[in-house]
């Protein structure tokens, strides 16, 4: 069996989740080829075989720098075909999602997307997947030989357990139809650290009362390294760009600490929340219902308490 | 023009997941069912568009007879007409492949990003690939000029923005449009839309649901002192592990 990893990549650098990607596929078993696509750093490459892969394919044509999805769709699709791989397993992303599924339509896989842990084998192929936006899972059994596989971060513990192996060039046939969508522009925020990817997120609600205060946030943020978030109001109101929106209709996040600032803790954002490990709340109502779905919680003003919470830190390194 | 709008049938974001017969169905005791929240800027933009260009909507649906109350709220919100495909949505493969099936002869086919009971987020992407269409998703702004469509897709951390030629399959969500609430006269003239039930082409299913499971009960927050913030970092490193 041979499975394929699609390695995305943003600015030269690999996400970390295309690495737990690439475990994934080792611990299924047989052999693991992975591919990155356009223009990458030679160093991040080589990080690839010491988690599990055996081959790397490096399709760098500069065409490849823009990822339109129809065009990557069909360049993993040679990549399988060459390798003769059974499996294409990637992260899930704005990407790797519709990439992933456009390949199973093509090669009559079974497909997955959000899957959060590795897959059992003993009754069938089965995936655990992540539903009703975090609240629940299903354990979806993939019955086709073939198998398409999206996985949502943190689905596999990154470990080393191969060594660095050189990666091959690999010039897929480009089909100037494929091109049917035009990317005109991106527009990226400054931050460097990705909200869906980053390990602790600090989140601002309404209780910040205003977009002029989020100077004691991004401190906070940058004092731990944590991309910044909000709540559904805060996106509505103009206040954050709609990018930062954590919840049931923005982005989901998973990291290893979520620090919600302000927001009271509805439903929807909670969907958003709920695969952090670690969920801390400060907020002044003490009946705010995000407290029953926090880990720890400070009852108090957000403008005292967020800049002694940057001051503990900062002392505490 | 003529848009075709994919509208889910799916529980109310304020819903309590449950499951019932040894975790195998989903309990639908005291749920709330409403139009997917991403397929509702979708409608709500197709019906700007109708409004501004005189585009007609027809909106589809993969569900059983339980679901045409929502399609009806569809129809009452403006959609000209509808098709329901009698069957139950049960994997992303299966819902794009019926709608491939009435898709052909629409200039733009609109849904949600992705349903919000099974989340696959792929319907739009399996069904452009199965029309040879470009399909594009998550998409916050779409404007027609002409047989171009120019539109901003959100990506992680940011926005791009990109062009396709019509006939396209587009993924919306928030802020294309507002969402549309029914008036009286679009609610009684909803009873009297079209609204035509068809049965599925058959597709092998490659993918089973065999059960659901709920996550764990999460543990009691522990509460400190705000005039102790030192002591929630000591935890956050100690006792939880993640600083």
């Amino acid at each position: 069996m041979t499975t394929l990893v699609f390695i995305e990549s943003a600015d030269g650098k690999i996400k970390k989740t295309s690495l737990e990607a690439v475990v994934y596929a080792h611990a299924m078993g047989g052999t693991v080829v992975a591919i990155a696509l356009g223009t990458i750093e030679k160093q991040e490459l080589d990080a690839v075989g010491k988690y599990g892969a055996t081959k790397v394919l490096h399709a760098a044509d500069a065409k490849l720098d823009h990822p339109v999805i129809q065009v990557y769709a069909s360049v993993l699709l040679q990549a399988m075909l060459q390798e003769s791989a059974d499996n294409l397993i990637l992260a899930n992303s704005s990407l790797g999602t519709p990439v992933a599924a456009k390949v199973a339509v093509k090669t009559g896989a079974s497909f997955a997307s959000n899957v959060v842990e590795l897959p059992t084998t003993t009754s069938g192929f089965v995936v655990k997947r992540s539903i009703y936006t975090g609240k629940a899972f299903s354990f979806v059994e993939m019955k086709s030989a073939k198998k398409v596989i999206a996985i949502k971060k943190n689905a596999a513990e990154l470990k080393e357990t191969g060594v660095a192996v050189p990666s091959v060039p690999f010039t897929p046939a480009l089909n100037d139809s494929d091109f049917n969508t035009r990317i005109l522009s991106t527009e990226k925020a400054s931050t460097e650290i990705s909200l869906p990817e980053a390990n602790i997120v600090v989140s601002g609600g309404r209780g910040l009362k205003g977009p002029e205060h989020w100077g004691m946030l991004e401190e906070l943020a940058k004092t731990l390294h944590a991309a910044t978030g909000c709540s559904k109001p805060v996106s509505d109101m103009g206040w954050r760009p709609h990018h930062e929106h954590v919840g049931q209709t923005g982005v989901k996040v998973a990291p290893q600490l979520y620090i919600a600032i302000g927001i009271s803790g509805a439903i929807q954002h909670l969907a958003g929340v709920n695969s952090s490990k670690c969920i801390v709340v400060i907020n002044k109502d003490a009946d705010a219902p995000f407290f029953k779905a926090a880990d720890y919680g400070i009852v108090g003003d957000a403008f005292e308490v967020v800049p002694k919470l940057t001051a503990a830190i900062k002392a505490s390194k | 023009m003529k848009i075709l709008v994919c509208i889910s049938h799916v529980p109310d974001t304020t819903s309590k997941i449950n499951f019932i017969e040894n975790n195998t169905k989903f309990d639908t005791t005291g749920v709330q069912f409403i139009i997917g929240p991403y397929d509702d800027y979708a409608l709500a933009r197709a019906i700007e568009l109708k409004e501004s260009s005189g585009a007609t909507v027809t909106v589809l649906n993969v569900g059983l007879a339980d679901s045409e109350p929502t399609i009806r709220k569809a129809l009452a919100i403006g959609a000209d007409d509808a098709i329901r495909v009698n069957a139950e949505p049960t994997d992303s493969y299966f819902v794009a492949s019926q709608i491939a099936e009435h898709a052909k002869g629409f200039d733009l086919i609109l849904m949600g990003r992705e349903s919000i009971d099974f989340n696959g987020g792929v319907v739009h992407a399996m069904v452009g690939e199965m029309l040879g269409l470009p399909a594009i998703s998550p998409v916050m702004k779409l404007e027609i000029d002409g047989t171009k469509v120019k539109m901003a897709r959100e990506i992680e951390g940011g926005k791009e923005y990109v062009e396709a030629d019509l006939p396209l399959v587009a993924g919306c969500q928030e802020p294309i449009a507002e969402w549309k609430i029914p008036n009286m006269r679009g609610i009684m003239s909803a009873r009297t839309k079209p609204l035509k039930v068809v049965e599925p082409k058959a597709v092998e299913k490659s993918i089973v649901a065999q059960k659901f499971e709920l996550p764990p009960p999460k543990g009691a927050v522990k509460m400190i002192s705000a005039d102790n913030v030192a002591e929630l970092v000591t935890r956050l490193k100690n006792e939880a592990k993640v600083l």
